[in-house]
């Protein structure tokens, strides 16, 4: 089943009569080649007609949802929301046409629709030709718009640069916003990213604030050399849990150095098995 | 005491003023579209203003812990640029349907031109046919004309009257427009419009039935802590608490919220799902809100707060 499809599936199974059934219209209406004015028309009204409660997925409707589209995880959609990207997806398969109008759409659209229009980029048609449109959704001050782009959404990883990626990764830290929703943050980990985010720390560091011991995350693989020495940082003043994160960081590290630091500083710390949960393990601790 | 100020331009505030609106008690406030001190001439900047208020000042506002609602419109003097209006009127639509829009406003006349009044007529028609609430802005020159016009238009127009706010009222209007059944707005001024002193004797004398208070403050010299200075200054002078209550607040919730978007639910529970719109993660309110039985103070500006 396609993602269109199975978001179809799911709204019909939650909404109720009447909404169902004006959802139907606009469905056939996008389906029959709906004008630009008469789609955003239909958008700008979706709340007001089927809500904007959870949309709460079963465990059943998620593995759906990640065999349809990998990586797409729509766990915190909500009806509204998923509403929006449906009707946006049945208006149009040509990549063109959906990039001007998520363009237009943007620029009139209030908190909820721009988070509905981030958190569908995953579907949309051509792919790569909606990552200029994503990466100002980056660069939101609003945070809740910020994150429908980091969080649980492999658009970014699949579609960013480096550059843009990193800014990413960055930005989450400055907004303090958890980094393990962010999906592929292990895959596209970079030198550069490390290098940008060890910065960022001393910066913090110099200016006695805290830092999230998330951040080291991205640094482990390349912890040898000079970067020890802010894992020994880490060990010797670090909060409890950022001596968890240099034992979960220095873990992936293939310079010997960082293995001599670990037996030092944490010689009877079991490694943890599965380190990806015991990263959101941290990520918990600290929200 | 919780307070409501339903007309009032945050977008030209400061965020000192979000901070003292919080700890004053203003749960919640309506920003109308109007025009910026000058006139606009692309309809390109009417967009992005519009846009500011369904996205960025409602996001900003929560994060000083109040609700920001707005109402959407051609204000009467840029009604005034007919080639431009016409482009006004034809986006107006895409932004009346958003979340937290409220009414269409404000609207009405200014110099009470052929032009303001086409496109008030216009909109009128835009908020019959979408069934919305309409906020008028009676002119400040001619005044009691035009609000008497306003009101025989909107009744022309087949809207109805408990449909309507009439707003920036003062002793000379006020009579009619409750008369006519129509919602009776004040706008409490420094200097012009209507002082706090003023309208308690208004209070005295009309009750506070379909009557309510905003700051309309703006760009301007105006003050944002005006709704709840002046319930202050009513108890002070012996009006009844309920009466306070229903002026400053209740009667502000009753004329906006038969539209569906203005619910006292949005600020008195706060859904998980609220909490991630908060830039930081950190609500401004920090247990400032006060309690529902008892008159909030009125902060002081305090210069210390100014960190830059």
């Amino acid at each position: 089943m396609s993602p269109v499809e199975l978001l179809g599936r799911m709204l019909a199974a939650r909404l109720p009569d009447a909404a169902r059934a004006w959802l139907a219209n606009g469905i056939d209406r996008c389906n029959a080649g709906i004008a630009d004015r008469d789609l955003y028309l239909l958008m700008s009204g979706v709340s007001r007609h089927v809500g904007k409660e959870s949309l709460a997925l079963t465990a059943a409707e998620l593995a759906a949802a990640s065999a349809s589209r990998p990586g797409w995880d729509p766990r915190d959609w909500t009806l509204d929301q998923a509403v929006r990207v449906y009707l946006l997806c049945a208006s149009t398969s040509d990549g063109a046409l959906m990039s001007g109008r998520l363009d237009r759409l943007c620029s009139a659209a209030d908190i909820g629709e721009l988070v509905a229009y981030y958190r569908g980029l995953p579907l949309y048609p051509d792919q790569p030709r909606h990552a200029l449109r994503a990466a100002e959704g980056v660069r939101s001050n609003m945070r809740v718009v910020f994150e429908a782009v980091a969080h649980r959404n492999p658009y970014p990883s699949e579609q960013f640069n480096e550059a843009a990626w990193n800014q990413l990764v960055l930005k989450a830290l400055f907004v303090g916003s958890p980094l393990s929703p962010i999906v592929g943050l292990d895959r596209r980990r970079n030198p550069t990213l490390a290098r940008m985010l060890r910065d960022y720390a001393h910066e913090r560091w110099a200016a006695s604030r805290p830092v999230s011991p998330e951040l080291w995350r991205c640094v482990g693989p390349f912890a040898a050399g000079p970067v020890l020495e802010d894992f020994a940082r880490l060990f010797e003043r670090g909060t409890a849990d950022e001596r968890q994160a240099a034992v979960l960081a220095l873990g992936e590290a293939a310079d010997p150095g960082a293995a001599q630091l670990l037996e030092l500083h944490a010689p009877i710390t079991p490694r943890a098995g599965d380190s990806a949960l015991a990263w959101e393990r941290l990520t918990a601790a600290g929200t | 005491m919780r307070f409501i100020d339903p007309h009032i331009h945050m977008s030209a505030r400061t965020t000192d003023d979000y901070e003292r609106m919080a700890a004053a008690g203003i749960v919640a406030v309506i920003e109308p579209a109007f025009w910026l001190g000058q006139p606009r001439t692309h309809v390109g900047t009417f967009i992005d203003y519009l846009s500011s208020l369904v996205g960025w000042e409602r996001f900003r506002a929560s994060q000083f812990g109040i609700r920001h609602y707005c109402t959407i419109g051609l204000n009467s003097k840029e009604a005034n640029n007919e080639a431009l209006a016409e482009q006004v009127m034809d986006i107006l639509p895409l932004f009346l349907g958003k979340e937290g829009v409220v009414a269409v406003g404000e609207i009405g006349y200014d110099d009470q031109t052929e032009a303001e009044d086409k496109y008030f007529r216009a909109q009128l028609q835009l908020a019959r046919d979408l069934g919305m609430l309409v906020q008028v802005h009676t002119p400040h020159r001619d005044k009691k004309r035009g609000t008497t016009r306003s009101m025989d238009v909107a009744i022309e127009m087949g809207l109805d009257p408990g449909a309507v706010i009439i707003d920036h009222n003062n002793e000379e209007t006020v009579a009619e427009v409750l008369d006519r059944g129509f919602w009776a707005a004040f706008t409490i001024y420094p200097e012009t419009k209507m002082g706090s002193e003023r309208m308690v004797e208004i209070a005295r004398r009309y009750g506070s039935n379909r009557i309510f208070i905003d700051s309309s403050a703006d760009w301007g010299k105006s003050d944002p802590l005006a709704v709840p200075k002046t319930a202050r200054l009513m108890i002070e002078r012996g009006i009844a608490r309920s009466d306070v209550e229903a002026i400053c607040y209740r009667n502000a919730l009753a004329a906006f919220g038969p539209g569906g978007q203005f619910r006292e639910e949005d600020w008195l529970t706060r859904q998980p799902r609220d909490e991630r719109l908060l830039y930081l993660g950190n609500s401004v309110l920090r247990g400032q809100e006060p309690r529902v039985d008892e008159l909030p103070a009125i902060p002081e500006f305090d210069e210390r707060q100014i960190v830059k």
